[in-house]
């Protein structure tokens, strides 16, 4: 019996296609893994058929019924469910309230707090999942908002539950535990579509494999009879090369500083404590934590977007603690941003004014504050061109580029101004392989001309391929500092979860 | 690359013009609903059309008098406008052009024994600086504590026609039973371009500021900051522009612009600061802007149309005996239509539905 | 000196201010609703000038001032559904779109008015509500000055409120539109339908706000008069995000502001050296400080202002 059948399915956004013509069989009771890069059409695919997006053309089959979702509770009334990427949480609302609005529990015209809660008890016992329901959800960890979404869907009754990237924000041991939440679903008779564009998951918990690429379905495998090198050549297209050539580096003088730095954001309730650490000239220092931990703060504290209480900041020798973000820009500090839409672009200005961002004061871009359109429409282009950047010319907006040309203005922004330290914060989230690859490439280069960088990402393969150094940030402290080449995957993973070295063992 | 360009041009050519399609399809559809409501209040709808377009353009005086109507709302519109480049809903031009008023009329006074244009050009300055620190408040208090504009405009809207009050009451008040200080010396009056409408050169320095402003958002770092801050305050920050600084200054620009309101007004119409002498321009300056979609050159069309209603509808009440209230009714629609052109664009789609179905 | 405290401690300035707090406290539900469900309503104003004409209009033509209620409701409720059809159908700016609402209702109860009564001023008088006395309330000592007569809409604002708190925080109506201003795709994702519970938000806005309308025009003054509403639709608003986007608080800060208003009034009447333009400003003046001092602490809904479109278009 197939569960879900989705045939001929097409999507367009604005004239681009974002599905072509995609057949999807997924059987009941399989975990069925969804793969394709960023921007392949997974998630539209998803949301198709969970009645968030309406298909352009084709069909969809539940169980052999033809049927027509239109929105998500159609969706929720066939026994679909979808644990999103970006969690479909209210921050300010309980655990209970969160799974049961919709489908509240009464006692008169009231809602049945208690019962409220007791269902959701009795579900999380049942499925392992634990979780508070008088918590707040901005109280609780990530991985715990996770295991409240999952109840969402089964509290919905949901027989098919769609999860879209749900490992991109756990630690390998949460991802584990949620595999092993994902089995027990199996053996409940749940069929469970996990989509993804990692290959050592894919192998590890599906059953079968649907590979897209561009919007196009590639082929459909089983995934005992492939290998992950032919999964990548299908995702891809070609043949990729996931390692990058990381030239040795030999000691040299320290470039940045930061000593016993320390704040507390009174909004999240989180406190860096006394962070100290140095890079040197031509070095990559890698912070890995869970996100959530302290990260932000830093990236925020060390460009003077938010006020520190103790600490010192010390750049090429001079103590910076004391000066603004424009100061420290210009002293040589450069900045991509871990989200480039809130912070890094702006999206109703075009590229020319996007490029000149934050230089917009000096020479040759103005003079005495009278903008030069020449050389700012000049240095535009040279940077369009040199970081390749695809685009319909200088006067585009940043709103219509793709997030890895987006990402690309950023970097072409930061580093053309020939910084000396790059604090660059998830560099390669929510972009395709190529500009990963692009974007690897490019700061290893620049790691090589001496400047010093601070690497922020969440992405554990990245740090562990481009770094020199990592440090693991947990709850605002820093737990863990050493070469690269000193901590295992594994190690890694224990010391985001906050558990030292000395519980591996 | 050259052609690249020019499509470029193009498809921007057509943007605006998209823009200016809508913004009349706005107008003519709140005018029709006008016309339903005279209508049913049981008057001749083309008698009353014809008194608004003849009172507004009929001849050379009732051209005067939309373009004595027009300057005021010049700078009002302006003044909200601009707010919005940085993100700000600037309410508060009442408040600002009746401190500009006041500032204009008593510098004016006090220093009679300046030459002429000496003396209306500070005058002049002095409304834009009362009215630039009034709105400097609201800005401060967005900056500092977060405070919605909206709110703290409309407050110190009141605030400020209570406070010129009181200072005129007790300070500078003439004699007699109006409120109002003394008249102006004869070489601080703006001088009239038509005898007797009262139309002077302010519609002129109206123009000027409408090429300065443009200038300063199309062509300075100032203006790239400001409306760097307007589009997304979060990355302005990031690159290390001081939002709140900016925030304060642009109400303060604001303000000064709507300060210019009262001054010409004073200078140029009154002659004189009486209490309660607005009709509300602040008020309707916020349809002007939106009508202009806050663009400078686009301000100077939106006020032109509104003088013209305004002139034309007051001959209407006159010759048609139409209240002239109609036509707040008829800004209040515009402004709706125009925020809204997902409406225009269905009214549009269904329109061509209709075309193909017959 | 004393008669400045007595005028400000009095009792009789306390009931001015419960009867004056009526019509921004209703309003300012009315935002607490609209706003929770994620629309800004800056035409709260527009809605309570528009219920205060409407409820002279209907009182004026049947002479019973329960019917021109009903027609205050009608027409707020009216009001809140163009409001709600702007915002939510054609994507309007909240704000813009309720500024225009509020020019829209300006102008046509002024233009209505001239029409039907031939007067830019003010309507003739009309049949009022009579206050009503309520006998356990009537037989405190105290409390009988401050609430044991009243008109009734006073009380059915006292019991308005209450309900709104339960309907806000304790039903699955309120659970849904509290989720809907704070995350609308969960909201969307859950099966909720979002825009039902927005337009149900703000046209609900509409009617409580055209209820205080009704108050200002038939429970106090038994007319209307061009720009009655004065800014209470303004302070409405700041009332709400002061009392944190909830009935009860926004009753609060209307208490508070209504309170300075009475007291303002009485000592404009004590005839003291002190101009009354300054008098005058305090309600304005606090309405700042408070908000200034508020916004600091209060946090809106998420989604506040913002337009979603499920199907992806958006």
């Amino acid at each position: 019996m197939n569960a879900v059948e989705l045939k001929d399915i097409s999507k367009a956004f604005g004239g681009i296609l974002a599905n072509d013509g995609i057949d999807l069989t997924v059987k009941e009771g399989e975990i069925h893994c969804i793969l394709g890069e960023n921007g392949a059409g997974k998630t539209t695919l998803m949301k198709i058929l969970f009645g968030l997006y309406s298909k352009d053309s084709g069909r969809i089959l539940i169980k052999g019924q033809e049927v027509e979702i239109k929105e998500p509770r159609q969706a929720i009334n066939l026994g679909i469910g979808m644990i999103h990427q970006h969690f479909m949480l209210v921050n300010r609302l309980t655990v209970a309230e969160n799974i049961i609005a919709g489908d509240e529990p009464l006692k008169g015209i009231f809602i049945d707090q208690e019962r409220a809660n007791s269902e959701v008890e009795k579900l999380s016992q049942r499925y392992n999942l634990k979780v508070n329901p008088a918590a707040r959800i901005e109280n609780i960890s990530v991985g715990e908002q996770q295991r409240v979404e999952i109840l969402k869907a089964l509290y919905r009754n949901a027989e098919i539950l769609i999860l879209d990237e749900p490992t991109a924000v756990l630690t390998p041991q949460e991802t584990e535990e949620l595999f092993q939440v994902m089995r027990k679903l199996k053996r409940n008779g749940k069929t469970i579509i996990f989509i993804t564009h990692k290959l050592k998951e894919t192998m590890t918990i599906s059953d079968r494999v649907t590979i897209l690429r561009d919007g196009r379905k590639v082929g459909t495998v089983t995934t005992s009879e492939t290998s992950p090198e032919e999964l990548a050549r299908m995702m891809v297209g070609r043949e990729v090369v996931l390692r990058v050539d990381k030239k040795a580096r030999k000691l040299d003088r320290p470039i940045f500083e930061v000593r016993g730095l320390s704040l507390h954001n009174k909004k999240s309730n989180l406190y860096l404590k006394d962070i100290s650490f140095t890079i040197e000239k031509g070095e990559i220092l890698g912070v890995a934590g869970v996100e959530g931990n302290g990260q932000l703060e830093l990236e925020e504290a060390l460009t003077a977007l938010r006020k520190i209480e103790q600490g010192q900041i010390i750049l090429k020798g001079r103590d910076i603690t004391g000066l603004r973000t424009r100061e420290r820009r210009d002293f040589g500090l450069a900045h991509i941003p871990s989200d480039r839409l809130k912070r890094g672009l702006i999206e109703e200005f075009n590229l020319e004014r996007n490029l000149i961002l934050g230089s917009e004061w000096q020479e040759p871009f103005a003079r005495r504050g009278f903008l030069v359109k020449r050389a700012i429409q000049a240095y535009a282009k040279r940077i369009i061109k040199e970081f390749d950047i695809r685009t319909s010319g200088s006067q585009a907006k940043a709103a219509d580029l793709s997030g890895g040309n987006q990402q690309k203005v950023i970097l072409g922004r930061e580093l053309m101004r020939d910084p000396d330290l790059i604090i660059a914060s998830q560099p390669t989230r929510g972009v395709d392989v190529g500009a990963i690859e692009y974007i690897h490439n490019l700061l290893l280069e620049m790691r090589d001309r001496g400047k010093g960088i601070l690497l922020i990402s969440a992405e554990l393969d990245e740090l562990r391929s481009l770094s020199d150094r990592i440090m693991v940030i947990y709850e605002g402290t820093i737990v863990a500092e050493g070469k690269t080449e000193d901590f295992t995957e594994e190690e890694l993973g224990l010391l985001m979860a906050g558990q030292g070295l000395e519980g591996v063992g | 690359m050259r052609s690249i360009i020019g499509l470029l041009t193009k498809v921007k050519n057509r943007s605006t013009i998209t823009e200016l399609l809508y913004s009349l399809t706005a107008i003519v559809i709140a005018l029709i609903i006008g016309a339903i409501l005279i209508y049913f209040s049981g008057h001749d709808v083309w008698k009353a059309y014809y008194n608004l377009f003849y009172g507004a353009f009929g001849n050379s005086y009732n051209l005067a008098q939309t373009l004595l109507k027009t300057t005021p709302l010049i700078f009002t519109g302006l003044a909200v406008a601009i707010g919005f480049q940085s993100g700000l809903f600037n309410i508060g031009g009442e408040g600002q052009l009746y401190w500009g008023a006041f500032a204009t009329a008593v510098v004016a006074i006090t220093f009679s024994h300046l030459p002429g244009l000496i003396l209306i050009l500070l005058s002049l300055l002095a409304g834009a600086v009362a009215g630039g620190i009034w709105g400097s408040i609201p800005g401060y208090l967005k900056a500092r504590t977060g405070a919605h504009e909206v709110i703290t405009t409309i407050m110190l809207n009141y605030i400020g026609i209570l406070a010129t009050t009181f200072l005129l009451k007790n300070y500078f008040k003439e004699a007699g039973p109006v409120d109002q200080t003394r008249m102006i010396p004869e070489s601080a009056r703006m001088s009239e371009l038509i005898p007797y409408t009262r139309l002077t050169w302010a519609i002129f320095l109206a123009v000027t500021v409408i090429i300065i402003i443009d200038y300063l958002f199309k062509n300075t770092s100032l203006g790239y900051d400001i409306q760097a801050v307007g589009k997304n305050r979060d990355a302005a920050e990031y690159a290390g522009i001081r939002a709140d600084g900016i925030i304060i200054l642009t109400m303060a620009l604001s303000g000064a612009v709507a300060g210019l309101t009262g001054s010409t007004i004073v200078l140029g119409v009154l002659h004189r600061f009486i209490t309660n002498f607005s009709p509300g321009y602040g008020f309707t300056g916020i349809a002007v802007a939106v009508l202009g979609r806050n663009k400078p050159w686009g301000v100077l069309l939106a006020a032109l149309l509104f003088g013209a209603l305004e002139a034309g509808g007051m001959s209407m009440q006159l010759f048609a005996k139409i209240p002239s209230d109609l036509m707040t009714i008829v800004q209040g629609l515009v402004i709706l239509f125009v925020a809204a052109p997902a409406f225009i664009q269905l009214l549009s789609k269904s329109l061509r539905g209709a075309d193909q179905s017959e | 000196m004393n008669e400045i405290l007595e005028s400000i401690f009095s009792i009789n300035t306390l009931a001015a201010a419960i009867r004056m707090v009526t019509p921004i406290a209703l309003a300012a539900m009315g935002g607490a609703f609209s706003e929770r469900s994620g629309i800004i309503n800056i035409g709260l104003e527009g809605m309570i000038l528009t219920g205060a004409f409407a409820g002279v209009l209907g009182s004026y033509y049947t002479a019973s001032p329960w019917f021109g209620v009903l027609l205050a409701l009608l027409a707020g409720g009216i009001l809140g559904a163009i409001f709600a059809l702007f915002t939510i159908k054609f994507k309007a700016d909240h704000v813009v779109a309720g500024v225009g609402l509020n020019i829209l209702a300006l102008g046509a109860t002024t233009w209505l008015m001239q029409v039907i009564w031939g007067s830019r001023g003010s309507s003739p008088n009309v049949n009022g509500l009579e206050e009503i006395s309520i006998p356990i309330l009537r037989d405190i000592p105290v409390i009988d000055k401050l609430l044991g007569t009243q008109s009734p809409l006073v009380y059915l604002m006292f019991i308005l409120v209450i309900s709104g708190w339960f309907l806000l925080f304790k039903t699955p109506l309120g659970l849904r539109i509290r989720m809907t201003g704070e995350h609308p795709e969960a909201a969307d994702t859950l099966g909720i339908n979002i825009k039902g519970v927005q337009y149900f938000s703000v046209i609900l806005s509409g009617v409580l706000s055209g209820l205080g309308g009704a108050y200002l025009s038939l429970g106090h003054l038994n007319w209307f008069s061009m720009n009655m509403s004065a800014g209470r639709g303004y302070m409405a608003l700041a009332a709400n995000i002061f009392g944190q986007w909830n009935p009860l608080g926004g009753f609060a800060a209307s208490f508070l502001f209504s309170y300075t208003d009475a007291v303002q009034m009485r000592l404009q009447g004590l005839n003291l050296n002190i101009a009354n333009e300054l008098i005058q400003m305090l309600p304005y003046l606090l309405t700042i400080i408070v908000l200034a001092g508020a916004v600091v602490r209060s946090r809106p809904p998420e989604a506040l202002g913002k337009h979603y479109e499920p199907g992806g278009e958006g």
